[in-house]
Order: C-alpha cells, then structure tokens, then sequence
C-alpha cells in the first residue's frame, strides 16, 4: 500500500529528525519537548508494525510518564548553561565510548541477522495472524504462562525502583504542623478542660 | 493488517489536517498583519513590573519521588491490560502467576506507606 509506505517514511523522518534536536537543543526543556515528539512518532511506527499494544504502550507510559519524569529532573536540576557547557569536553570521550559500543552492538545483530537468518526463530515464539486475534490477546497468551520469570521479574525490578526512589529522596521534614485526626479524637475532655474555682481578688496560676 | 491499518487510516487524515490547519494558522499572521516591531511589545509582561527573575524556579524533589511511584504504578496497570483479555486462555497458572506480580507490587506500595512517601508534608 502506498499509504503505508508514505506513512512510514514520514514518520520515520521525523522520529529521526525529533531524536536528532533532542541532542542538539541548546534548552534541555525543548530537548525533552522533541523527545515526545520522537515518542509519538515511535509509536506510530510501531501501528505501522501492527504492534498496536506496544505503541499505545509508549503513549500511556513514555509521553504520559517518563516524559513528566525527565522534566521534572530538568527542571529540578537548575542547570546553568554556560556550565553545562564547560563539561563538554571532559565527558566527550564517555560519549563517544558509549556510541561506539550501542555501534558495534547495533552491527553485530544486523550481521548476524543476515549470517545466520534462522538463528533467532526457535526463541521468537510464533506470532499469530492479526486477523485472527489482536495484538494484545496474542500477548496476554505468552507473558503470564510461558514466560512467567521475566515478568516476575519486571516485578521485582519496579519493586527495586520503588524502594530505590524512597530510599534515595524521601526525608522526614522537621518543624512541619500536621493534623493527626486520630490524636484530636483520642483526645478525652479531662486532658482538654481543667476547672479551677478563682477566688475574689485572686487571680489565677 | 491491512484491515487493522485502515483503522487507523482516519487517525492519519485527522492528523493530517490537524497539523495542517495549525500550520495555516500560524503562518497566516506573519502574511498578512501589520507588523511594528518593538523591544517593550517582546518583553515579558509582568503587571508592569520589570520582570524579577527568570521564570524557571528550582522544583522540589518531592515532585519527583510522586512521578517516579506514578510512572511504578501506571507500569502495573499497564501489564493488566492483556492479562485481563486473555484470563480465559491462561488459566489458574496464568491468575496467579499475576496475582504473585501484584502481590510483590502491594509489599512496595506498604512500603512506601508506612515510610510516609505518599503524604506531602
């Protein structure tokens, strides 16, 4: 279909495009802005894939969380610009190290994709026709049973970054005035009223 | 999947003509409105103040610790979703094999409701 070739190559163009100026964008504000952006796109591919869950997926979880996440950092972080730019230098070669690596990586799977074609078909569990079922029942049929570590798994990792995030962020504040309802009914009326008879001319201590 | 684009072919158009619409709009002024530029009309309004600061202010990192449980527990609901459609195939093995998942997830949500995270100070 000529739709679905157009389609794709326009949003393959952006996606492109968009993770390009998340790189490049002097403001680390517009950088997460274009990496939405390169998230929707992402997603589109992946309808044009027909991997409907996995693209409603990225939306719900990467634009609707991840994205919120990453701002936050950048606006926690109070960055100064002329700063940022000063470490430059000294984190190039960490930079050019790890894209070297994601390189090489990215290389071997394509030559071995085209050395050894078969090699990946007894892992990949057969996929069934999308006129049959849809996408997200074909999914639901696999993850829970047959691969029932890794997601048992994902569990304890989110655990993992749920302590992670309160060890690491959360303080008790000191001097902060709370309500604690339970306190104010527990309270009986001899701790609250005291009666005390003031004679004339006296005053009270 | 040719049948499941084509349902997706009126999302398509619609942001076609979203982004088209938009773009018409933007453009158009730069067309056809008078246009005196002038340093006082740029600069930011601030009830007729000179403006005090940069409007960027540090965030506390409490806001951080809400996204990063949030971003936890939308995770979670997300691996609901086929469990929920596909629970007549998958089984006892399959309810309870989800139910461990959720289990593991509500020690942590303890967790954090016992340490206080969840309450804004």
């Amino acid at each position: 279909m000529i739709v679905q070739a157009i389609a794709f190559y326009l949003f393959a163009a952006v996606t492109v495009g968009s993770a390009f100026l998340v790189i490049t964008a002097k403001n680390p504000v517009h950088s997460v802005l274009f990496l939405i952006l390169a998230f929707f796109n992402a997603a589109a591919l992946f309808v044009l894939m027909g991997a409907e869950f996995i693209a409603m997926i990225l939306v719900i979880v990467y634009v609707g969380a991840v994205a919120v996440l990453f701002l936050f950092v950048v606006m926690m972080l109070d960055i100064n610009f002329v700063e940022l730019r000063q470490g430059f230098q000294q984190y190039l070669p960490f930079g050019l190290l790890i894209g070297a690596i994601l390189l090489v990586e990215l290389i071997l799977i394509l030559a071995g994709s085209i050395a050894a074609p078969d090699a990946l078909a007894p892992a990949a569990s057969p996929a069934p026709s999308l006129d049959q079922v849809t996408n997200t029942h074909a999914l639901g049929a696999v993850l829970y049973t047959k691969y029932i570590y890794l997601f048992q798994g994902a569990g304890l990792v989110l655990l993992v970054a749920m302590i992670g995030a309160i060890v690491l962020t959360h303080r008790k504040r000191e001097g902060v005035k709370k309500q604690d309802s339970f306190a104010q009914f527990a309270r009986r009326r001899e701790e609250a009223v005291e009666l005390k008879k003031v004679e004339p001319g006296q005053g009270i201590q | 999947m040719d049948a499941l684009l084509r349902e997706y072919l009126p999302i398509l158009i619609f942001l076609g003509l979203a982004i088209g619409l938009a773009a018409v709009m933007g453009l158009v002024p730069f067309i056809t409105a008078r246009q005196k530029p002038d340093p006082e009309k740029l600069s930011t309004y601030e009830c007729g103040f000179e403006p005090f600061s940069d409007s960027r202010k540090q965030f506390d990192v409490r806001f951080y610790l809400v996204a990063i449980l949030f971003i936890i527990f939308d995770l979670e609901v997300a691996f609901l979703f086929p469990w929920a459609i596909s629970l007549g195939e998958i089984g006892p093995f399959g309810f309870w094999s989800m139910m461990v998942f959720l289990g593991v997830l509500t020690v942590g949500f303890v967790y954090e409701w016992k340490k206080g995270a969840l309450e804004w100070e």
